[in-house]
């Protein structure tokens, strides 16, 4: 990616953020926004080399259980909760897949409670749950990961404010423009229509952030299955193959 | 060409800790990047950068999460460093040092084609839905500041919120470089 953008022309750009999809700064029901939302217009910035790099990492940051979050915090025998599989591709918005991408993600325990010491939610840790872990895409940009499904748990926005069950992902893409932090949402969930965190996106958004159950994904005897497919920036240019 | 939509961005919220900034938090899970973005041996000036991260009422924000993307010394931007390479990338929480402080140890980037010095800067938090971008330049580069086009760009009156300020005081060169989201001295935030 970089080597490439290094060799791009001045004139080559990232597609826009798409304000449509995307929420924007103050979310009326979402009370944390209020005093940390900007007030003032964003700066349009032409992208020059600054924006068009970013770091790249590989292989080498992903640890052999990282990919696997019922493994990866064990201590003395295995996480409680639903096994689930997510999987799904990551692509830009012309279609084509991001290959040896880096996803990382951190959620909650099958009691809806987080390792986070500030996390103070009257629910219980899970010996052998950590609740972090990080996916490189494969060369075709598809991704998949092992856990356990997260609970839904309160919080202190509005009287009985519950956060639907949801996993935070994290992704850097081929540069700094394409960088994205999300949530994964699972579909039926009766929370989410109370929500104002997922309310707080744009109608054409919501559907997009949340997973599809796939059967085709599911591991017989052993997990359901979700599929999540994630779109990043594209290039304004025209894509053509450089490999 | 019909595009794909977007997957739309969300907060951080307040637990990100472990899954992005673990060492630093003390959990015990690796991380791929943190304060340390240059080491002794990196070419270039050695130095810290630190600042704070201000909400509308200018209180600091113990939840904030600061990521750097810069150059080397050279104004070359990094690609796949090995170990111990200078990375271009850091990554800092603010809810481990004293007075809610972000710090990196860095060193200060050289020019980028027809730009003055300067560290690109991803905000993100609870209660910010889609992050920010800004970016900082340093007050002792005056003379390329005064000549680079996004500055220029950017209303003069406003253009002091993007500007470190080196601050003296006992081991490295130490720039401060403080983030508010609102008020008077808003930071200014681009569109990129």
């Amino acid at each position: 990616m970089s080597a490439e953008n290094q060799l791009l022309t001045p004139d080559a750009a990232y597609r826009p953020r798409d304000w449509a999809v995307h929420p924007a700064y103050v979310v009326p029901g979402y009370r944390s926004t209020e005093l940390r939302a900007p007030s003032q217009k964003l700066i349009p910035l032409k992208h020059t080399l600054s924006e068009l790099t970013g770091p790249v990492y590989g292989a080498s940051h992903v640890g052999p259980f990282d990919h696997d979050l019922t493994r990866n915090g064990r201590v003395n025998g295995e996480p409680i909760g639903e096994r689930i599989v997510v999987a799904g591709r990551v692509l830009d918005q012309h279609g084509q897949p991001l290959p040896h991408t880096l996803i990382e993600l951190w959620q909650a325990n099958a009691a809806g409670r987080y390792v986070h010491k500030i996390d103070q939610h009257d629910a219980p840790l899970d010996p052998n749950f950590f609740g972090g872990g990080r996916v490189l895409t494969d060369g075709d940009g598809w991704y998949k990961f092992m856990t356990i499904k997260p609970g839904a748990y309160p919080w202190g926005n509005h009287p009985n404010a519950w956060r639907p069950q949801h996993i935070h992902l994290s992704l850097f893409g081929p540069n700094i423009t394409t960088r994205l932090v999300t949530q994964l949402y699972f579909p039926g969930d009766p929370l989410l229509e109370y929500d104002p965190i997922f309310l707080g996106t744009p109608p054409a958004g919501r559907g997009l952030l949340i997973s599809k159950f796939d059967l085709s994904l599911t591991e017989p005897d052993f997990a359901l299955g979700y599929r999540f497919d994630i779109v990043l920036r594209g290039s304004d240019a025209t894509p053509f193959e450089t490999r | 060409m019909n595009l794909l939509p977007q997957t739309p961005s969300q907060t951080v919220g307040p637990y990100f800790a472990y899954g992005l900034v673990a060492l630093q938090y003390g959990y015990p899970f690796a991380s791929v990047a943190g304060r340390e973005v240059a080491a002794a041996h990196t070419p270039g000036e050695l130095i810290i950068l630190e600042g704070r991260v201000f909400d509308g009422a200018g209180a600091p924000i113990s939840d904030a999460l600061v990521e750097i993307w810069q150059a080397d010394a050279s104004g070359k931007y990094p690609v796949a460093p090995a170990a111990n390479e200078f990375t271009g990338f850091g990554r800092f929480g603010t809810g481990t040092a004293a007075g809610n402080v972000f710090q990196f140890q860095t060193i200060k980037p050289g020019a980028v084609s027809g730009q003055a010095q300067h560290i690109s800067l991803i905000v993100f938090m609870r209660g910010l839905l889609s992050h920010v971008y800004t970016r900082l330049y340093f007050t002792d580069e005056a003379t390329a500041n005064a000549a680079d086009p996004v500055l220029n760009s950017v209303p003069a009156g406003r253009r002091g919120t993007l500007l470190a300020e080196r601050v003296a005081g006992p081991g490295l060169p130490t720039y401060r470089f403080d983030i508010r989201m609102q008020g008077e001295d808003e930071t200014v935030f681009f569109d990129l």
